[in-house]
């Protein structure tokens, strides 16, 4: 089963990290990761919700407005796909990422439906 | 992380809103200051146990303004004990406060915060200082070290600060939207004072001032969260990423200045271009140009090109000339001057800022600029006149140093040419 674990914390918590602090964090998140072998799908840490721009369909024509898409006390900072058996494995890969990085939640979702198409070219980030 | 560094890091994060909201209630910012502190108290001794209130800065305001309340009842011989049963039970009153404070409200409570910092009446170096002291909640300290002065002056300069301040007088009326444009002016004008204060150090001073530049963004961003459709704002957060993204860069080893030209760019940080080309994207849309958005533009030409070869001077040109047509300024030529050399020669560069020189004749820059245009035309006799000046007016000895080694690079042409003449 594919699950997206997706990353919520408070952005104004994580943006005062020292760059020390979020390196030392990056580095264990990715031993982490590197666990789980062949399981581990694709992630992304995203750029502050300040970056962000919502298009809102709901009226016609589409509105588009600067910020996230709600106002929350924690964002969505980023996610992992995993390939894991169940529900018990992917909240057990949840709680060793929660070990090195404390702090906010993790919502574990099922996915539908995955197209692994290639990592775009010229990906900066 | 222990437990105590996570309550720390979350305080921090809630800081300005709860000063902001306690500077409100109280009118009085020593008093806002106090109230904090004794919220921070009550929380380092309860969060680590209870874990984190649902609404940190709502927590702190509700427990401040008690406390606080307590405090002036008692002063007042009022026989009101503080009621510690309220502290235990917070979780209704609390949902009732972040009801209370909805979003417009506590946005100006911040912006007001801010802007009380940035009183035009005060110096700009109080301006830094008392944002720090306040807004960031630095440890005199911590700024003392910052300003390389000592911990007593920087007290008496922050007690100062907050005199003139109080004297001033804190506009209290909810602002209309010219005066909350003109606020947002001044406080984007403040953060960057507080950016330029860290990206200006040189030599030892690098490490702990760079620190400056990180909470500089670390507040425009805050401010862009609160005014999310200001394109000066995402201009101004963009600029500071992209000077910042640098930083590594920036001087070598031995702290010497390193220019752009001879930079490492693989040194220069990747997400922080990133999010500054994101911010300007944004801006664009809303077709506003501003300062902070051309200087942004700027900045991303150079964050762009793979190599100083591929920069591209003709579309840094035409920026600077939007630049001083939004603000005029001989600074913003020389600037383009440099740009224009690059474009159609040192020639041309010259004659852009050779109307200047009686403006700019005390400015480190001006004469940097000119000696090295003039060391390029081979004409080294008036290039060796500039630099002398230029190192005269140097603000650091890094920049010093940095026109020293052209002049030793004049002086090693010479002798070249003694040589072969010889």
């Amino acid at each position: 089963m594919l699950y997206a674990i997706l990353c919520y914390h408070s952005e104004a918590v994580v943006g005062g990290w020292s760059k020390e602090h979020d390196d030392a964090v990056m580095a264990k998140l990715q031993d982490v990761k590197a666990k789980l072998g062949a399981s581990m799908g694709p992630n992304a840490r995203l750029l502050p919700t300040t970056a962000a721009t919502t298009l809102n369909k709901n009226v016609e024509p589409a509105m588009v407005i600067d910020g996230p898409f709600a106002e929350t006390k924690e964002q969505l900072l980023g996610f992992y796909v995993v390939d894991l058996a169940s529900l018990e494995d992917a909240l057990g890969f949840a709680r060793e990422l929660g070990k090195v990085n404390p702090g906010g939640s993790y919502e574990i979702r099922p996915v539908g439906y995955f197209d692994p198409a290639n990592t775009p070219e010229g990906t900066h980030a | 992380m222990t437990d105590i560094a996570w309550v720390d890091k979350a305080l921090t994060a809630a800081r300005p809103q709860a000063v902001a909201a306690l500077l409100r209630y109280f009118r009085d910012l020593d008093t806002a200051e106090e109230a904090f502190q004794e919220a921070c108290l009550r929380a380092l001794k309860t969060w680590p146990d209870k874990g984190p209130p649902r609404d940190p800065a709502a927590w702190l305001i509700f427990v401040g303004r008690n406390v606080a309340l307590d405090g002036l009842r008692r002063r007042s011989r009022q026989t009101d004990l503080p009621d510690e049963d309220q502290l235990s039970d917070l979780d209704d009153a609390e949902a009732d406060i972040v009801e209370r404070l909805d979003q417009s409200d506590y946005r100006d409570d911040i912006l007001r915060l801010l802007f009380v910092c940035a009183h035009p009446g005060l110096p700009s170096t109080q301006q830094i200082a008392l944002a720090l002291r306040i807004v960031s909640g630095l440890s005199v300290k911590q700024i003392a070290r910052a300003f390389l002065v000592g911990e007593a002056a920087m007290e008496q300069r922050i007690t100062r600060a907050k005199a003139k301040v109080a004297a001033a007088g804190v506009p209290f009326e909810t602002p209309g939207a010219a005066e909350r444009a003109e606020r947002l002016r001044t406080v984007g004008a403040m953060i960057y004072l507080v950016f330029n204060e860290g990206y200006s150090a040189s030599g030892e001073e690098i490490e702990t001032r760079a620190a400056l530049c990180d909470e500089a963004i670390r507040l425009a961003r805050l401010l862009l969260r609160l005014f999310p459709s200001e394109p000066e704002v995402m201009g101004l957060v963009a600029l500071m990423l992209l000077q910042h993204s640098r930083t590594d860069a920036r001087h070598d080893a031995d702290g010497q200045i390193v220019l752009l030209e001879d930079q490492d760019r693989s040194l220069w940080s990747s997400r922080m271009i990133v999010e500054g080309l994101a911010l300007i994207d944004k801006a664009i849309r809303h077709r506003r140009p501003g300062a902070y958005q051309v200087q942004a533009a700027i900045a991303a030409m150079h964050a762009r090109a793979r190599r100083y070869e591929d920069t591209d001077w003709a579309a840094i040109d035409a920026l600077y000339q939007t630049l001083e047509r939004i603000q005029p300024s001989p600074v913003v030529t020389l600037n383009r001057a440099v740009a224009l050399s690059k474009l159609s020669g040192p020639e041309a560069g010259l004659d852009l800022i050779a109307p200047l020189g009686e403006r700019l004749n005390g400015y480190f820059y001006f004469h940097g600029v000119t000696g090295a245009l003039l060391m390029e035309l081979g004409r080294n006799a008036e290039a060796r006149v500039a630099f002398d000046r230029a190192i005269a007016l140097a603000n650091s000895a890094a920049e010093a140093a940095h026109i020293r080694s052209h002049l030793d690079r004049l002086q090693g042409d010479a002798s070249a040419a003694a040589i072969a003449e010889s």
